[in-house]
């Protein structure tokens, strides 16, 4: 393995951890928009104090993508800024209202008007950005966007299939925050998030199948990788039985088994794409090695990496610990 | 070039200038106002007074709130790095990389150890909360220094060589630390507590002329004028350090920020004056003879190089950046005057009197200005070129157009953005003292108070 490879590597853990922990963050958005029944006010207040202490620590994994592409990919970055101009500006967008309209919220006046309007901007923002990234994934992996026609066609992603992925991006976010908020919900509170992880799972399935179904005609590497190359039935089978897993013990109330079946799923999901569109960052001609930067570069931010992440994995753990109860990421379903 | 491409670049700059320029003023704060949060509740745990407590839950939610403006103007920055500057970063990402990669992690601590600080009164113990809280302001700091570190080698480019338009035989830790780097850290980051110490202490010596009795806003001034005085006072020194070093490494810059046309043994410093590029001369300056020479070599014989001897097309906007100099210099001398009576009262033992609180809110604004100043000298000074002597602004832009579009549409967002900040910090500081036993034990106190 090079270490280029190495670091691609990094990169789309970076993303896995972003699309758990940033990505739950917008699907609770999703699920404060539809807040609704006789405990609407319990389900966004759930969503808030969920949110609250940890959506800032969760944004810095895509920070860390960011900072990681440029410095070790910076083709790759540059042509891709290039590329995806305007849905990356309308991310943009999407970030900085989320974000703040979140926070100003909480601090703003407790008048319930005012909550509701700064709850509609954070709640509609948190949708927007998750269809974008998922559709700046889904043109990436495309072949849409060919070096030839670089800067001369700014809609060249604008098709179908990356809106596909950018549904299955929302709907998948959706999920996650339901599985993760029914277990920091107790009673009544439990059962609406319990049933709308089964809704929301649904969609996901939806969703998957009409990508896949799209990738066929517009995304040939994507397809290839659902269907033929040596990791696709291996993958497949795996992603398979976590989500199965998920819906059973959502089914049957084992909500914590089903929070890790549904992040595992969600893991295995973005892995498979990193899997489909190897040896390329940006389909059709720009692969790792094309894009990479010298070893010179790459060899010390490794090193960087790994002296930055022994600090920071027992940060988050000490964050998820005040935060999220004794057993911050416990599978076991116990004195129900 | 078409007009479009220069209209282009032109939205390009103005965009990316807007940017940074709001980013600055919340990732400054960033960097200060933890410290005055956490010196609030330290105070609050050695004496027991009431109002530190207050003062640093009150902190705490103004820091909340300019945190996550300066969290997400941040993400625009770095995204924009690419979407305006693909070129630059082409080139400069590989180079620079490692302080990037490093601020990338101290932007993690920064953002776990708040979520702590502010939502674990009561859950966490006293030490994990005072030591979330230090780390806060400890991280803040950082990334300021490693960010300021990559601005530094956009100054004075080092550790990687030029072969046919790419960077090569590139040595990360070389060009982490660029000649220059450690004068621009340190005025920087002094700055950072000048400008949020005065803004701070200005806010609360117009309350405190309402209300001369409240410990609140005495113990809240106390605070950040020491702080934002101890960095005033020092901040000319930093000053000097950096002259001279910029006179060592960006000779062009300098003489473009003193109005140096001609190139001359010892040169006058320009108080003032409005440089006039067609006719080579700064009219109107007040000129303290041999002045500069002293200043910028220490030595009052001394040449100093001019922009005569640099090709015509390697100079920046000498008008812009001389004035933006003066203002900088202008203001920052100032505060350090104003710094100065704040610890001669100080070792006096004395309260400060009305005027000077009146003099306090009237110096509210100048620690930003003086930093806005202090940055837009530090970039229009390195025009034309976005990397000093490698790659000009213009070869950096984008080659996507209509970039009056994205210009427009953030300029609105951050009118709004700013708007509402003013409106939700004017609530925070002007609301009544809660007691103390209405706390909830929670950072945002509104967020016990039930949902929409």
């Amino acid at each position: 393995m090079t270490p280029a490879e190495l670091l691609a590597g990094a990169l789309l853990a970076a993303l896995v951890l972003y699309a758990l922990l940033g990505g739950a963050d917008y699907g609770g958005g999703v699920w404060d928009l539809l807040a609704s029944g006789p405990r609407r006010a319990e389900q966004r207040r759930l969503v808030e104090e969920a949110i609250g202490p940890i959506w800032e620590a969760n944004h810095v994994w895509l920070i860390l993508a960011v900072v990681l592409l440029f410095t070790g990919f910076p083709k790759a970055f540059a042509a891709i800024s290039i590329d995806l101009f305007l849905p990356l500006f309308l991310l943009l967008g999407g970030i900085v209202l989320r974000g703040t309209a979140f926070t100003f919220r909480t601090y703003d006046r407790p008048d319930p008007a005012v909550r509701v309007r700064w709850g509609l901007v954070f709640s509609i923002s948190s949708i927007v950005a998750p269809v974008v990234l998922g559709t700046v994934v889904g043109a990436l992996s495309s072949g849409r966007l060919a070096a030839a026609a670089r800067g001369r066609t700014p809609l060249a992603w604008l098709s179908p299939f990356p809106l596909s992925v950018g549904l299955l991006a929302l709907a998948l976010f959706a999920f996650l925050a339901a599985c993760y908020l029914a277990v920091e919900a107790e009673g009544a509170l439990r059962e609406d998030f319990r049933r709308r992880a089964l809704g929301a799972g649904v969609a996901v399935l939806a969703a998957a199948l009409l990508a896949a179904a799209l990738s066929a005609r517009e995304a040939p590497l994507v397809f290839a990788g659902l269907t033929r190359r040596g990791f696709s039935l291996p993958l497949h089978l795996a992603t398979a039985v976590a989500a199965l897993t998920a819906f059973a013990a959502l089914l049957r109330g084992r909500v914590r088994l089903a929070r890790a079946a549904a992040a595992l799923q969600t893991a295995l999901i973005v892995v498979g794409w990193g899997a489909s569109q190897h040896p390329y960052l940006v389909v059709p001609d720009l692969t790792l090695a094309a894009a990479a930067a010298p070893d010179a570069t790459i060899v010390p931010v490794l090193w960087a990496l790994a002296a930055g992440a022994l600090v920071l994995f027992p940060a988050l753990y000490v964050l998820f610990r005040v935060f999220k109860g004794e057993r911050p990421f416990s599978v076991v379903d116990r004195g129900r | 070039m078409c007009e479009g491409a220069v209209t282009d670049l032109l939205a390009a700059r103005w965009l990316f200038g807007l940017s940074l320029a709001f980013h600055i003023v919340f990732a400054a704060v960033g960097v200060a106002m933890p410290l005055f949060m956490v010196l609030a509740e330290w105070r609050w745990r050695r004496t027991g007074e009431p109002a530190a407590l207050d003062l640093a839950k009150r902190w705490a939610k103004g820091t909340a709130i300019l945190f996550a403006v300066g969290a997400v103007s941040g993400t625009v920055i770095s995204f924009e790095l690419g979407l305006l500057w693909p070129r630059f970063m082409e080139l400069a990402g590989p180079v620079i990389g490692m302080p990037f990669s490093l601020e990338g992690f101290a932007f993690f601590t920064e953002a776990i150890f708040l979520g702590i600080y502010l939502y674990g009164w009561g859950r966490v113990g006293p030490g994990l909360h005072l030591a979330s809280g230090a780390l806060v302001a400890a991280s803040g700091a950082a990334s300021a220094f490693f960010v300021t570190l990559a601005n530094a080698w956009m100054n004075v480019p080092a550790g990687f060589a030029l072969e046919a338009g790419a960077a090569v035989d590139i040595r990360p830790f070389e060009a982490m630390f660029p000649p220059g780097w450690l004068h621009e850290v340190v005025h920087v980051l002094l700055s950072c507590y000048v400008a949020t110490g005065f803004a701070v202490a200005g806010i609360h010596a117009f309350y405190l002329r309402r209300d001369p009795a409240s410990a609140f806003h005495r113990a809240a001034l106390r605070i950040a004028l020491g702080v934002g005085a101890v960095a005033a006072l020092l901040q000319p020194i930093s000053g000097d350090f950096s002259a001279r070093q910029v006179a060592a490494t960006q000779p062009v810059k300098l003489a473009a920020l003193e109005g140096q046309f001609e190139t001359e043994r010892g040169a006058p410093l320009r108080v003032g004056g409005w440089p006039d590029e067609e006719a080579r001369r700064t009219r109107f300056a007040l000129e303290i003879p041999r002045g500069l020479s002293l200043l910028a070599f220490h030595d009052p014989d001394a040449e100093v190089k001019g922009l005569s001897g640099f090709p015509r097309d390697t100079w920046p906007n000498v008008r812009n950046v001389h004035l933006a100099f003066q203002v900088m210099v202008g203001l920052g001398s100032l505060l350090a005057l104003a710094s100065a009576f704040h610890l001669l009262l100080l070792v006096r033992r004395r309260e400060p009197s009305r005027r000077f609180l009146g003099a306090l809110v009237m110096l509210a604004p100048c620690g930003f200005a003086a930093l806005e100043a202090g940055w837009l000298v530090t970039e229009w000074g390195r025009q034309p070129f976005t990397i000093r002597d490698v790659m000009r602004t213009s070869q950096a832009v984008t080659p996507v157009g209509n970039l009056v579009v994205p210009l427009v549409a953030f300029t609105l967002l951050y009118l709004f953005l700013a708007a509402m900040v003013v409106v939700l910090l004017g609530r925070q500081i002007s609301h009544p003292a809660e007691p103390a036993a209405a706390t909830d034990g929670r950072g945002g106190g509104a967020l016990g108070e039930g949902g929409a």
